[in-house]
């Protein structure tokens, strides 16, 4: 790939998902756009690159941005979040919500929908926990591709084996052709929207539990800052952030804390000690 | 070390299954069919069964409910690997104790998956 090219691509990359791109991380343009020039009906990467550089399409664009953000995703992918939300955080907001019967949670890179949905699958499981509450799931991209497949909730015989038990895809999917659809109740779960980390968060309310995992990796060290102080502000003292494996806010933001013992989950630092009395 | 019994007619699966499960430091015997199979859980119960559906002299859904009818049966984890992949077969599996299902075709990452599911790994 030509080197005016990927200087492009990762300033456009950087302004519009803030997403860094950096040199070593060619491979991972070339392997992801290429199969968008092929299906463009061009020869080469650099047909395409003359498309979205030279002639400035916008449309093309749109979708060179859509297919450098587009991450993979699975089932209860890492199992210690989910772990630990049906384990603590379930039992705590049950006690301190009892009052308002209410819980919102904002699954920030929702992707293709298989976070969002694990954890409705979980809230189903105890359904009877939940009984008269209204329980708000709201799963956001920057990929509005990705939404659609969300939405539609149909996934491939291998998406349905990697971190879904069979139990689980015996209850709650029927088989449609070769593709296996979630069931209209925990579809109906949750809500999806497009929607950029870059931009602000006031339209999206106040959050209980903020799962943003595997994103903040691709954000340099001050729009990780940024997310996360403005992610802090959209929730309330108690609230809960999960974010992926890799990810911390150590050395990032003081508005957060890690919990001891619980891997990738973090505590406002305004909290009162507060899901460590549960469980 | 943890032993694995693969059950499978076709040698190239059995290979396929003993070197992604030797690599997850299981110990492997295999089976050419249920008869086979349940002949090897007499001499040794294993630990789990990785266990295919159509095979000649008795299949994967028959072995199954012999092993679970047999002394000490009901220990060994059951995960199906197979062609069959419709909602009736998976339930019908359940059904006769099956712990868990893979459906082919398959690689390591769904067999790690469904194996950690099931505490194996």
């Amino acid at each position: 790939m030509r080197q005016e090219d990927f200087d492009f691509i990762s300033g456009v990359l950087k302004e519009r998902s803030g997403l860094v791109l950096t040199p070593d991380k060619v491979y991972l343009l070339e392997s992801r756009l290429t199969p968008l020039a092929r299906q463009k009906g061009m020869e080469t990467l650099d047909d395409l690159m003359n498309e979205v550089r030279l002639r400035r399409r916008e449309d093309m664009l749109a979708e060179v941005t859509e297919a450098m953000t587009t991450n993979v995703s699975f089932f209860f992918r890492d199992n210690t979040p989910f772990d630990l939300f049906k384990e603590h955080i379930m039992p705590a907001m049950q006690r301190d919500r009892a009052a308002t019967k209410r819980l919102r949670i904002w699954c920030a890179a929702a992707s293709t929908g298989q976070e969002p949905y694990s954890l409705a699958i979980l809230l189903k499981e105890a359904a009877a926990m939940w009984k008269g509450w209204k329980i708000e799931i709201i799963g956001t991209d920057l990929s509005t591709q990705v939404l659609e497949k969300a939405k539609a909730g149909l996934y491939s015989q291998f998406e349905v084996q990697r971190g879904l038990p069979i139990q689980l895809l015996v209850k709650y999917f029927t088989q449609v052709g070769e593709m296996w659809q979630i069931n209209d109740e925990l579809r109906s779960m949750v809500t999806y929207r497009p929607f950029n980390l870059l931009d602000s968060f006031r339209g999206l309310g106040s959050f209980d539990v903020i799962f943003c995992r595997n994103v903040l990796i691709y954000f340099d060290q001050e729009t990780k800052a940024d997310v996360l102080n403005r992610m802090r502000k959209a929730m309330p003292d108690d609230g809960t952030l999960f974010l992926g494996a890799a990810e911390t806010v150590l050395g990032i933001t003081d508005q957060f804390k890690p919990v001891p013992g619980r891997r990738g989950m973090y505590i406002t630092s305004d909290a009162a000690q507060p899901a460590l009395k549960v469980g | 070390m943890k032993s694995c019994l693969v059950v499978d007619d076709s040698k190239v699966i059995r290979k396929v299954a003993r070197r992604i499960l030797e690599e997850l430091n299981f110990d492997i015997e295999e089976a050419v069919d249920g008869q086979d199979a349940l002949d090897s859980c007499t001499r040794a119960m294993p630990d789990v069964v990785l266990l295919d559906w159509n095979m000649p002299v008795m299949n994967g859904l028959d072995f199954l409910k012999n092993l679970r009818k047999s002394s000490g049966g009901d220990s060994p984890v059951v995960v199906f690997c197979t062609t069959e992949n419709d909602m009736a077969h998976i339930s019908a599996a359940i059904a006769a104790g099956a712990d868990e299902y893979i459906m082919k075709p398959f690689d390591r990452e769904i067999i790690e998956s469904k194996f950690s599911q099931v505490g194996l790994l």
